[in-house]
């Protein structure tokens, strides 16, 4: 069999990003609570917000160690499977990533030295002001990088001159027309993340009895915060589909599943697109409520995948269904959220163990809705990594073989097997050493080191799990 | 049309040269380990490179996207010509990560599993650079500015040498600045490392130096058809070489580090000026591959804001970590 290097690196690409994503999504949720956590530690010098904090400061670490990890191999690998497209939009893309690393990555390194490290080194509104620059880094990276995604999917502020991008103009390069409602969806959705894994967590010390007091203000916080972000989400979903559906109506007809053109399309709860015979199977729907939700009009009339050549259409399955999991998700964690608001209202929280139950079992939920969501929209642009300019083919780098493209998905999925494996077995134990007892933390002398994983000291291995 | 291309040049042979400098001590300490006399003195040797390597190798990132910013066509020839390359130093540079991290965490008998992990990840990763500098000096088959050669056109005898010759040069970083930061036996057996590392090195820099003109006309004229003021880089190499060769026999502690760092100076301008103006040889040069001019324009009036505010804390948090490092008070 003919080893093709096009699908290969498409699929390692897809493992890079997925694996890697899911820990900067986490990170940018993470550090705004823990933030939120120091300053009201600062103002009230309550120590249960403290010892809070100092909790997830922990969990942060090994997180962002590993997004640190997997990052790394990200910077390179527009270069080594992807040069021509790299080649080729390296006058906007270079810029962007550049000012991503000198205005975020350096200050994320020095500031969490500091937050990991300096509880007892610095004045207590340094040490503030560590976990709010943290917090603040990981939104201006994520602002490049998004910018320049966005940018991918809905380019602007540019010409091309023999092949070649070339910006006339870096405001609307960067603040493309999808870049807003990428950002706003990106954001929430890392809020959401944080804090369906701080409730979880939360929960789960509460049904043990441990810490109830810390855990018990963590999680009515959280849940206020998701009782608004979870809502909103859909609120901005919703526009970010309409912005799509202006500048990318392939992705759209794809992720409804309609082949035809028609005015009162239905919102198809099942079926399995056919590629071949371009109709759908097994349908099941809702009349109109697919153009309503589009159009905002009943009858609004909504392009179906026949009106783009075949090879010119997203494969229609897989982004279908990605998007019905993640919506489907999206509407779950609106209802626990509210219910959860509820009886936080009722006063009722914390006897409602089953509601905790829920909530701990939610945790890994948001992770599969933003890979879902990302699912979505990177293979909802297919065939084109530079929307409309650059197909994915063109984009290769030419001199990649087949044999060098397996080579290096293999190795890079051993290589994160371990990795992650390593990193989940650890964060398993740190969860299960619970809060800690106080705050003061043995004297390391040289042993603070900034780097990420060590602000976690629970032994590996010595202890047997509980 | 205004162009900034010398800036550029500047400014990303001073990032690369940063990260050289920076992670190259931190790998190196990685390349001595297994010859480490205790498993204590490994405790030490970790923790002396622990608060910062993270730091250090966010300059290989910088590197990255700096280059795809300013000089994009190094970036899309270098990368697919070393495609297995990059891959070996990524995967390096990961497990060597992941066990910095957990080695403190294993139980004493599972720590070989992570020494293993850390010398063979930084062993790999540097070699993986000494590589790339060779295939720099071999030169990149390419056609309408795209490479157009083999998956292992960059592993030659000749890269082979330059691989081995980066692990004698960030070993003998490694060993002086544990030299910097350690004291007692462990000073003695860094010294004694750093003797072997300078003599290996300077092996490699004198085949290295006679192997490029020889194989190379390009060098060979630039060095040899007229006495030019290059031969001061030479000249000095060895005069520095000597002078960190008795800073060894008695009691400095920063003045062989400083002078590694002088080698490593010297070694990369030798390096751009036997091949200037070209930057992917032997066909393009800085011009050729530089990013359009508004493009670098950009960047640049952000990075002059920007990197003095990024070195000032870099330095802080070397100053914050400054000192020797204990084996009573190494653990964590």
């Amino acid at each position: 069999m003919e080893l093709d290097p096009l699908l290969l690196s498409r699929i390692q690409f897809a493992f890079v990003v997925s694996f890697h994503a899911i820990f900067p999504v986490f990170t940018i949720g993470l550090a705004t609570y823990i933030a939120l956590l120091e300053g009201i530690a600062y103002r009230t010098r309550d120590p249960h917000w403290a010892r809070l904090s100092q909790f997830w400061i922990k969990v942060f670490a090994v997180v962002f160690g590993m997004g640190v990890v997997s990052g790394l191999v990200m910077a390179f690998q527009f270069g080594t499977n992807w040069s021509e497209f790299s080649y080729r939009s390296s006058n906007f893309l270079g810029p962007i990533l550049a000012y991503e690393v000198v205005t975020a990555f350096f200050l994320e390194a020095a500031f969490l030295g500091v937050l990991l490290f300096g509880r007892n080194k610095v004045p207590p509104g340094v040490h503030l002001f560590a976990a709010v620059m943290v917090a603040v880094g990981t939104f201006i990276s994520s602002f490049w990088i998004l910018s320049a995604n966005s940018w991918m999917q809905t380019p602007a502020g540019f010409e091309l001159r023999d092949g070649m991008v070339h910006v006339t103009s870096w405001l609307e390069a960067i603040f493309n027309p999808s870049f807003p409602y990428r950002f706003l969806h990106m954001a929430v959705a890392s809020l959401l993340t944080g804090g369906f894994v701080v409730a979880g967590i939360s929960a789960w010390y509460l049904l043990r009895g441990h810490a109830t007091r810390a855990n018990g203000r963590a999680l009515k916080m959280t849940l206020i915060m998701l009782a608004v972000a979870a809502p909103a989400q859909l609120v901005i979903g919703d526009f970010h589909g309409l912005n799509t559906l202006e500048h990318q109506p392939a992705k759209v007809a794809a992720m409804e599943g309609a082949w035809e053109t028609r005015a009162g399309l239905p919102l198809l709860l099942f079926a399995i697109p056919d590629e071949d015979t371009e109709t759908n199977r097994f349908e099941v729907g809702i009349p109109k409520l697919a153009s309503m939700i589009l159009t905002h009009e009943w009858d609004g009339e909504v392009q179906g995948l026949k009106e783009w050549p075949a090879a010119e259409r997203p494969p229609v399955g897989i982004v279908f269904w990605s998007f019905r999991v993640m919506v489907a998700i999206g509407t779950v964690m609106i209802a626990v959220a509210l219910w959860g608001a509820w009886l936080l209202y009722r006063r009722r929280l914390a006897d409602s163990r089953n509601y905790l139950r829920l909530l701990t079992l939610m945790i890994p939920l948001p992770f599969l809705a933003v890979l879902a969501g990302w699912f979505v929209t990177e293979i909802g642009r297919q065939p084109y990594v530079l929307y409309g300019v650059i197909t994915v083919q063109e984009g290769l780098t030419p001199s990649l073989t087949g044999g060098m493209a397996l080579f290096s998905l293999v190795g890079y999925m051993l290589v994160y097997a371990v990795v992650f494996t390593a990193g989940i077995y650890y964060l398993t134990r740190i969860v299960r050493a619970g809060l800690p007892e106080s705050l003061d933390e043995p004297d390391h002398a040289q042993g603070r080191p900034k780097r990420p994983l060590s602000a976690a000291d629970t032994p590996l291995d010595s202890a047997t799990g509980s | 049309m205004y162009d900034f291309t010398y800036v550029w040049v500047l400014i990303i042979g001073f990032g690369v040269l940063m990260y050289v400098l920076t992670d190259g001590f931190d790998l190196g300490v990685g390349i001595l380990f297994p010859f480490a006399r205790s498993e204590q003195d490994r405790d030490i040797m970790m923790n002396s490179v622990a608060p910062v390597w993270d730091g250090n190798e966010t300059w290989l990132v910088l590197g990255g996207a700096g280059l795809l910013a300013a000089f994009p066509l190094v970036y899309s020839v270098f990368l697919p010509a070393l495609y297995i390359g990059v891959f070996l130093m990524l995967a390096g540079l990961i497990f060597r990560g992941v066990a910095f991290e957990f080695r403190f965490k294993a139980a004493p008998g599972r720590r070989g599993l992570w020494n293993a992990a850390f010398f063979g990840g930084s062993l790999v990763a540097t070699f993986a650079q000494g590589a790339v500098v060779g295939t720099f000096i071999q030169g990149f088959e390419t056609e309408n500015f795209r490479y157009i050669g083999g998956p292992l056109d960059w592993l030659t005898p000749f890269t082979v040498m330059t691989g081995l010759g980066m692990v004698a040069g960030y070993g003998l970083l490694g060993a002086t600045w544990l030299l910097l930061k350690t004291e007692g036996e462990t000073q003695q057996w860094a010294r004694g490392w750093a003797y072997r590392l300078l003599a290996a090195l300077m092996v490699f820099f004198v085949i290295v130096s006679l192997w490029t003109p020889l194989t190379d006309a390009y060098v060979r004229t630039r060095w040899f058809d007229h006495l030019t003021w290059l031969w001061i880089l030479p000249v000095a190499t060895v005069l520095v070489a000597a002078g960190l060769w008795r800073s060894l026999s008695c009691c400095y502690e920063a003045t062989p580090f400083i002078s590694t760092i002088g080698l490593f100076a010297l070694f990369y301008a030798g390096l751009l000026f036997s091949k200037w103006p070209y930057v992917v040889p032997p066909n393009y040069t800085f011009h050729d591959a530089a990013s359009a001019p508004e493009s670098q324009l950009f960047l640049l009036i952000g990075l002059l804001f920007v990197v003095p505010f990024v070195l000032m804390y870099t330095a802080w948090t070397y100053y914050v970590f400054r000192g020797k490092v204990r084996a009573d008070a190494g653990y964590h």
